[in-house]
């Protein structure tokens, strides 16, 4: 019998073994061994991905922490800073959902945390196979309630997201979590170790054997019919022990007993110490007897990769540790001196009396290795011929189903058993186009939403990039806010394979001119690749998690018509077209690619309309077309409308068709002069009033209307059925 | 002086104390291992959260610390102790109020907006009051159950029902009517920018005693 070497059952390439003894001068011990699989893995290195990232648009006035801490971080004023990040979850969440998705939650907290900040809002982004799978349906009720069990317990509202069911997903489901936070500028942690003789104090959970390898066996591998084999590869949360560690740290934070601050993600401690040690330039020297375990028998390598939850790693001045540790005792929590800091450079580890591990920590980070990915162009895409799709024979029937379809519903369901109020800052709740949250303590408000445009993507990458950011930028100018920072979680199938590789480079380029032609920077983000089956690959699915600031809370804006006689206008001259929109259901045709200028003028002109005070509603037209926006506004405001739109093509085009940069917006009848001034030369229709019970729409000769409660009943019962 | 009592876990705290502000008062902290409560303490609010993690049984962990000696000798004393939601759970558990709390009937977690109907206006907090009340719950287990022909049913859900009550109580008081438990959170509902401020009377009459 022939037995696989060590370093490839870790998932190590040949060529990468071999360079670690040419990094430190010697062949590496089994731990050490173990540490530089997962270090080295994709989900730590980013090794496929880490050339192409640096396109990315990081600078901008706002940005007080770019992507390379724990989390990014924008000045939003008064001496305040917010910080963001989002971030994938979605082998642990096939394989587990709903401890992997919970998990995901606590750590993407710790994640803002780590940067002494307060959490103040969450939103998860998610994908699953169709809701007709019982697979798919099990994935994801179970990944909405460990999300809703882990964000309600720890008390950061759940405030957004979305969600979207598509055969492409059905063996890799994606579950992405966004954590926003709130810190003083001044006071803002950074994880670089520093300082001979300053103590290492790991605070939180025990150590155990739950996650041991998550970062290379789960995350950096397509996943296979054998995973249940690799249940114990996925963590199990205690959002207890997580609100706790949250109360402590800051409080310790706001005493200012933190010299640097980190917390325990993939590859545990090996990630955490290795990488305070590399960006302070320094080294650490560990005693992992002092690492208070949850099972007896655990060996060095073991406590140096577990990925055991609710941990974080602070530097501490030693003539500060009784205060750290006193705050500790009273928060009930574990806390430890587990090393100090050295000028070796090395992470140095001791078990048991012996020198276990002795490497640099620079050879674990920095001398990770890096790889382009092969770029191979897909084909170009062929524009739907709209007489190759079938009209529907009768349009009201053809609206109705597509307000059924589970991507179009309501997504109550969803959101009711998220806690989206507490902290009592919650001024616009889940189901408008962006969040709404009071910054705690100031006039100030931020606009929160994920978005991904992910069957654009995949026909046109470019493309796709640029209308995932404006999607979520006009989600956000809706509300009245101005787009200011965003973080990515970039979703993809195997970069090593077929067209990936250019896809991912591709879409990162689209998402940057689009970025940087509405100054917004990203400052953090993540990577997540693999996400493949032997049977199906997902869609490249580049979700970005925008924040807006919005100067006045009061003055957010909803989606909801707000009153009879109101002006129903349309902002904006997108042509909507069917190609892989949610009406033909699947990623077909040649979807117009968004013009940056015309996008950036529309997202423009919408805050000049928002600025006038004398905008009722406004609404982002996406999946589903008019129709769907008009029914989603009605219903949210419990009024009808009567519109007329022009017959310029066949009426499901005109009602169901997509396309970038389209703003239905309402405002009383003596205000549409300054709405029209405010407009510029934005095109800027007036399609209609607000008014009655029934979504009515002319379309030249023809009228089709949708009666509000039958509407409402359809919206709202798809999810809860189909799932029943 | 209003004391805001925290337990590990507590999450609503701060919101509480600014609703007692909102209500015009003062609010102090009250640590779960203090035997005694602030100098000064006119009346005792326990907010919501999962205090210890809902471990063993909601409330049940906190309702045995120490600080529930001085909170029992207040409402002895006739002093004003409102629950919210995770303290409502407390005082059921400690036995300050009649019944238990039960998962809801939809097995999950239910965050909404409620229209409350005000049922007894004859208690220290509810006087004065509307007869309705917009007020958002948000619990997993938030299902009373007790007898309700000798409880005194304050608040109700009306005909939803949305938790499976019995009787559709929402908020319960002791006889004196100066303990009063409710699962909704008035602490969410005292700012015009979050949609209501029909929880301000809640908090005043804490403010008044």
């Amino acid at each position: 019998m022939t037995t696989t070497p060590l370093h490839r059952q870790l998932g190590l390439t040949d060529d990468e073994f071999a360079r670690i003894p040419e990094l430190i001068g010697r062949a590496p011990s089994d731990a050490e061994l173990v540490m530089f699989s997962l270090m080295w893995s994709e989900h730590c290195s980013y090794k496929h991905s880490r050339r192409l990232l640096r396109r990315f648009p990081t600078a901008a006035p706002q940005v007080l922490q770019g992507p390379g801490e724990n989390a990014g971080a924008v000045d939003v004023g008064d001496g305040w800073a917010v910080a963001l990040k989002i971030e994938s979850h979605n082998h642990p969440s096939a394989v587990e959902p709903f401890e992997g998705a919970a998990t995901g939650v606590g750590g993407i907290v710790r994640d803002i945390l780590a940067l002494g900040a307060r959490p103040i809002a969450l939103l998860d982004s998610l994908r699953f196979g169709s809701l007709e799978s019982a697979r798919s349906r099990h994935l994801f009720t179970r990944a909405v309630a460990g999300i809703g069990h882990y964000g309600n317990c720890i008390g950061v509202p759940t405030v957004g997201g979305e969600v979207a069911f598509d055969d492409r997903y059905e063996d890799s489901c994606l579950v992405n979590a966004m954590c926003v936070g709130l810190v003083r500028s001044d006071g803002m942690l950074k994880s670089a170790a520093f300082g001979d003789g300053n103590l290492l104090v790991l605070i939180g959970n025990r150590t155990g054997k739950d996650g041991i390898g998550g970062a290379s066996v789960l995350a950096s591998a397509e996943l296979s019919e054998d995973d249940a084999d690799k249940r114990p590869s996925v963590q199990v949360g205690d959002p207890f022990t997580e609100r706790k560690l949250m109360d402590c740290c800051l409080e310790l934070a706001g005493a200012d007993l933190f010299l640097a601050l980190q917390d325990f993600g993939a590859a545990g401690l090996t990630s955490a110490a290795s990488e305070m040690a590399a960006k302070g330039g320094v080294g650490l020297d560990i005693d992992l007897n002092q690492i208070p375990l949850r099972e007896a028998q655990m060996t060095a390598a073991e406590i140096l990769v577990s990925e055991s939850q609710e941990r974080m790693l602070g530097l501490v001045a030693p003539s500060q540790l009784d205060a750290v540790l006193a705050t500790c005792t009273r928060w009930e929590l574990d806390a430890n001196v587990i090393g100090t800091v050295t000028s070796t450079g090395n992470f140095t580890a001791r078990h048991n009396g012996e020198i276990v591990v002795d490497i640099p920590a620079l050879a674990l980070t920095d001398d990770a290795p890096a790889y382009d990915v092969p770029q191979v162009p897909a084909d170009p895409p062929t524009p739907l011929r709209l007489d190759d799709i079938a009209a529907p024979d009768d349009l009201a029937e053809a609206w109705r189903a597509l307000l059924a379809r589970p991507n179009v519903a309501s997504k109550r369901w969803i959101y009711e058993q998220y806690d989206h109020l507490v902290g009592a800052n919650t001024i616009r709740r889940p189901g408008g186009d962006a969040a709404v949250v009071r910054i705690p303590g100031m006039q100030r408000a931020l606009a929160l939403t994920t978005d991904c445009a992910e069957r654009h993507c995949e026909i046109d990458p470019r493309g796709g990039g640029r209308a995932t950011v404006f999607e979520a930028a006009r989600n956000i100018v809706c509300t009245g806010a101005r787009p200011y920072a965003a973080s990515d979680c970039l979703n993809f199938a195997n970069p090593e394979k077929g067209n990936t590789g250019w896809r991912l480079a591709e879409v990162i380029e689209g998402l940057s001119e689009a970025l940087e032609s509405i100054g917004v920077p990203i400052v953090s983000g993540n990577v997540s690749l693999y996400n493949e089956s032997p049977a199906r690959a997902i869609y490249p699915t580049p979700v970005v998690g925008m924040v807006g600031l919005l100067e006045d809370a009061s003055t957010s804006i909803g989606h909801g018509f707000l009153a009879d006689g109101d002006v129903v206008i349309l902002l904006g001259g997108g042509r909507a077209r069917v190609d892989a929109s949610e009406w033909v259901g699947d990623a077909i045709g040649a979807p117009e690619r968004p013009n940056l200028d015309d996008e950036a003028r529309l997202i423009a002109a919408m805050l000049r309309l928002a600025a006038t005070g004398r905008v009722h509603s406004a609404h982002d037209v996406s999946d589903g077309g008019i129709a769907i926006a008009l029914t989603e506004s009605a219903l949210a405001g419990n009024v009808g409308c009567h519109v007329h739109l022009a017959e310029d093509r066949r009426n499901d085009e005109v009602l169901f068709g997509e396309s970038g940069g389209r703003i239905l917006v309402t405002c009383a009848p003596d205000g549409l002069d300054a709405i029209r001034a405010a407009a510029g030369d934005t095109p800027c229709a007036v399609i209609g009033t607000v008014g009655g019970d029934t979504v009515r729409v002319e379309i030249g000769s023809e009228i089709v209307s949708l009666d509000l409660t039958d509407a409402r009943a359809v919206y709202e019962l798809t999810l809860p059925k189909a799932i029943a | 002086m209003v004391a805001v009592v925290r337990f590990p876990g507590t999450l609503d705290h701060d919101s509480a104390a600014r609703a007692v502000q909102a209500a015009g008062g003062t609010a102090t902290g009250a640590w779960h291992q203090d035997t005694e409560l602030p100098a000064g303490t006119t009346a005792v609010v326990i907010p919501g959260g999962f205090s210890y993690g809902d471990h063993l049984r909601p409330g049940a962990i906190a309702s045995r610390s120490p600080i529930m000696d001085a909170i029992r000798r207040h409402a002895d004393a006739g002093g004003l102790v409102l629950g919210i939601c995770n303290g409502f759970q407390v005082l059921c558990e400690a036995g300050l109020l009649p019944g238990v709390l039960r998962t809801n009937a939809t097995t999950s977690f239910v965050c909404r907006q409620m229209t409350l109907e005000v049922i007894d206006h004859d208690t220290p907090f509810t006087r004065g009051l509307t007869d309705t009340l917009s007020i958002p719950i948000k619990n997993h287990d938030g299902a009373w159950f007790g007898d309700p022909t000798t409880a005194r049913i304050v608040l109700g859900y009306g005909h939803e029902n949305p938790l499976g009550s019995v009787a559709s109580a929402a908020g319960v008081a002791n006889q004196a009517g100066n303990v009063l438990g409710l699962m909704p959170h008035p602490e969410e509902a005292v700012d015009p920018l979050l949609g209501s401020v029909d929880g301000l009377g809640l908090f005043r009459a804490l403010v008044r005693a």
